[in-house]
């Protein structure tokens, strides 16, 4: 087989189900491709030795004609599952060292059905950021090229501060660099107000956010425990899909974990959505809007009702307070539950004159600026006078949002149609101005979803007037992923598959 | 609504996150900011509206109360920064 990282994560299976490549090989591959690219700096630890006693125990099993559902496959895992014995860290300094000694249940999810770890990927610290720039470890690169750059200006880049180099998204920009780059068959993210979607609209690759429950948080690095959900980072639909079967399913150590079967996702690739209802909401039409995505959007609704779909305007009048609102609950919610990093149990710890010097000096050093901001505003919109004000208030927003959708829900749309970002990807460096409002305006499409706890999938939709990717996103009902990826699938389609032009990194 | 210097230090100490003198005006800037852009949210009728408590209907589960893990002392120290037979060490706390 010529280069077997080009295979899909199906046609992978497939080839190693069919013996026609083992498991071993494709690791190998797949490893071999992750040192040449180190300077994208995707992955914060490669596990090479466990990745090749994996896959041949998955070698072993094939041979005897065993094997589950992604056997022998290599994986990039988010930094911020916890994987036993292994760097698992949230890209935060304060997790310094921290190798638990558990098993996050979705990871081991991936296990049991025979998958191979290649490694922990970057993101943004405890996940908060949209450019994976806030990583304690440095910002990745996206292996997409800034428009009108050579290879010598890109490795150039790349060996310096990479300032100027595009940012694969954030928080899951390791995941989506190394899936765009072919550094991994499919990656495991998390999505809290868009982590999952922004990187993959700006990579060209496919991620779906599940329904909140669909994936057990058990082992997950807390961030916003009412918004954070689990989910893949894949090049095709089908490939999230085959993902999904493996990642989703009830855990009894998540107590907001829904027990409710989980389908073969597969099976929805390619069947038809003639007659679907998909609403546009028109407050989605924002201020400023640019030509391209306003033009990406209509080709979306095209290409729907050219396969048969109804497309229907609808109105989701709470949009525009979802932003805001999302940034009280989410720092309030990080604010309790980052206050467990104190030095004690795990991690950094600094010296202080006494106990609560050492709190303060651990947390100082151990959290970086963005995480620091959103600790205190988190701290401040729960302290004592104005808990009413700020918390409650974005709570019954939060109903509100949801309502909207219910309401649409219930006059018959299946599924809804919006861009996923209001742009392509920006340079690293470019917005790391004073403004933190500037950075936070990447989720205006996605954040939504998160707060009303819905499914939401992005995928490419073609390539920017500069030859960028762009992202469409579907947003389904609860618990419908099912319909979210025949959709997707016929947007795929009409689409064409986006490709690097070619691993200029590599040499 | 905006936070003064004082309350950003205030803040900073609930939080347990030592600041410098030279922080608190950048603090001060960026939280202001943030609380600018929420502010839109005073424009929004809210009255009879049920904060949300759960984003997905669940009942609460119950479980048999009964212990479920027996990882052991061993490995519940095992990343602490320091410990000692099985504690965990920090400052004096009493004098």
């Amino acid at each position: 087989m010529s280069d077997p990282t080009r295979l899909t994560l199906a046609e992978a299976r497939d080839a190693v189900r069919s013996k026609s490549i083992s498991s071993l090989e494709l690791t190998q591959a797949h490893l071999d491709a992750v040192a040449k690219a180190r300077l994208l700096n995707a992955y914060v630890t490669e596990t090479p030795d466990r990745a090749l006693a994996m896959a041949k125990a998955s070698d072993e099993r094939i041979a005897k004609g065993e094997g589950g559902a992604l056997e022998g496959l290599p994986l990039g895992i988010k930094d911020l599952y916890a994987t036993e014995g292994v760097h698992t860290q949230a890209c935060s300094h304060i997790l310094d060292g921290f190798k638990p000694k558990y098993e996050s249940t979705v990871s081991s999810q991936l296990w049991r059905d025979g998958a191979v770890l290649l490694g922990k990927l970057n993101m943004d610290e405890f996940a908060m950021g949209s450019s994976n720039e806030t990583s304690f470890y440095g910002p990745v690169a996206s292996p997409w090229l800034p428009p009108n750059w050579t290879k010598e200006q890109g490795l150039a880049a790349l060996g310096g501060n990479r300032q100027g180099l595009l940012v694969p998204g954030g928080s899951s920009g390791g995941s989506a660099s190394a899936v765009a780059a072919h550094l991994c068959l499919a990656a495991t993210a998390t999505d809290t107000g868009g982590s999952i979607r922004q990187p993959a609209a700006f990579t060209g690759t496919v991620g779906i956010k599940p329904t909140y429950g669909r994936c057990s948080r058990w082992g997950l690095v807390a961030f916003a425990s009412s918004l954070d959900q689990a989910g893949p980072i894949t090049r095709t639909v089908r490939d999230c899909a085959i993902m999904m079967r493996s990642m989703a399913g009830f855990d009894p150590k998540d107590t907001t974990s829904v027990d409710t079967p989980v389908p073969d996702y597969e099976q929805a690739i390619g069947a038809s959505v003639r007659g679907m209802k998909i609403g546009i909401p028109r407050e989605y039409r924002v201020d400023g809007m640019s030509d391209e995505i306003e033009a990406l959007w209509q080709k979306g609704i095209d290409w729907l009702r050219d396969a048969g779909a109804e497309i229907v305007d609808i109105s989701l009048p709470h949009t525009k307070t979802a932003l805001p609102a999302y940034y009280i609950v989410a720092p309030a919610e990080a604010s309790s539950n980052l206050a467990r990093y104190d030095g004690v149990r795990y991690g950094l710890r600094e010296q202080g004159r006494d106990i609560v010097d050492m709190y303060e000096k651990t947390r100082a050093k151990g959290f970086g600026k963005e995480v620091r901001r959103r600790i205190m505003i988190g701290t401040y919109v729960l302290s004592a006078g104005y808990y009413d004000a700020y918390y409650v208030r974005a709570q019954k927003i939060r109903t509100l949002i949801k309502r909207d959708f219910e309401i649409a829900y219930a006059d018959g749309v299946d599924a809804i149609l919006t861009p996923a970002t209001p742009s392509a990807a920006f340079g690293i460096g470019e917005k790391a101005g004073a403004d933190p409002i500037e950075m936070y305006l990447n989720d205006i499409f996605t954040v939504t979803v998160n707060m009303a706890g819905l499914p939401g999938i992005a995928v490419p939709g073609g390539l920017s007037s500069e030859g960028l990717p762009l992202g469409l996103q579907l947003i389904g009902k609860p618990f419908d992923e099912s319909t979210l990826f025949s959709l997707a699938e016929v947007i795929e389609r009409a689409a064409g598959r986006i490709t690097l032009p070619n691993a200029w990194w590599a040499d | 609504m905006s936070v003064d210097q004082a309350t950003v230090r205030r803040i900073a100490r609930l939080a347990r996150i030592a600041v410098t003198d030279e922080e608190v005006p950048h603090l001060q800037n960026e939280l202001n900011a943030i609380l600018a852009f929420v502010e839109e949210l005073n424009a929004v009728d809210i009255a009879g509206v049920e904060p949300m408590t759960s984003v997905i209907p669940m009942k609460m589960r119950m479980r048999r109360d009964e212990v479920t893990d027996h990882a052991g002392a061993d490995i519940v120290v095992a990343n602490a920064p320091a410990h000692e037979q099985h504690f965990f060490t920090v400052p004096k706390v009493v004098e």
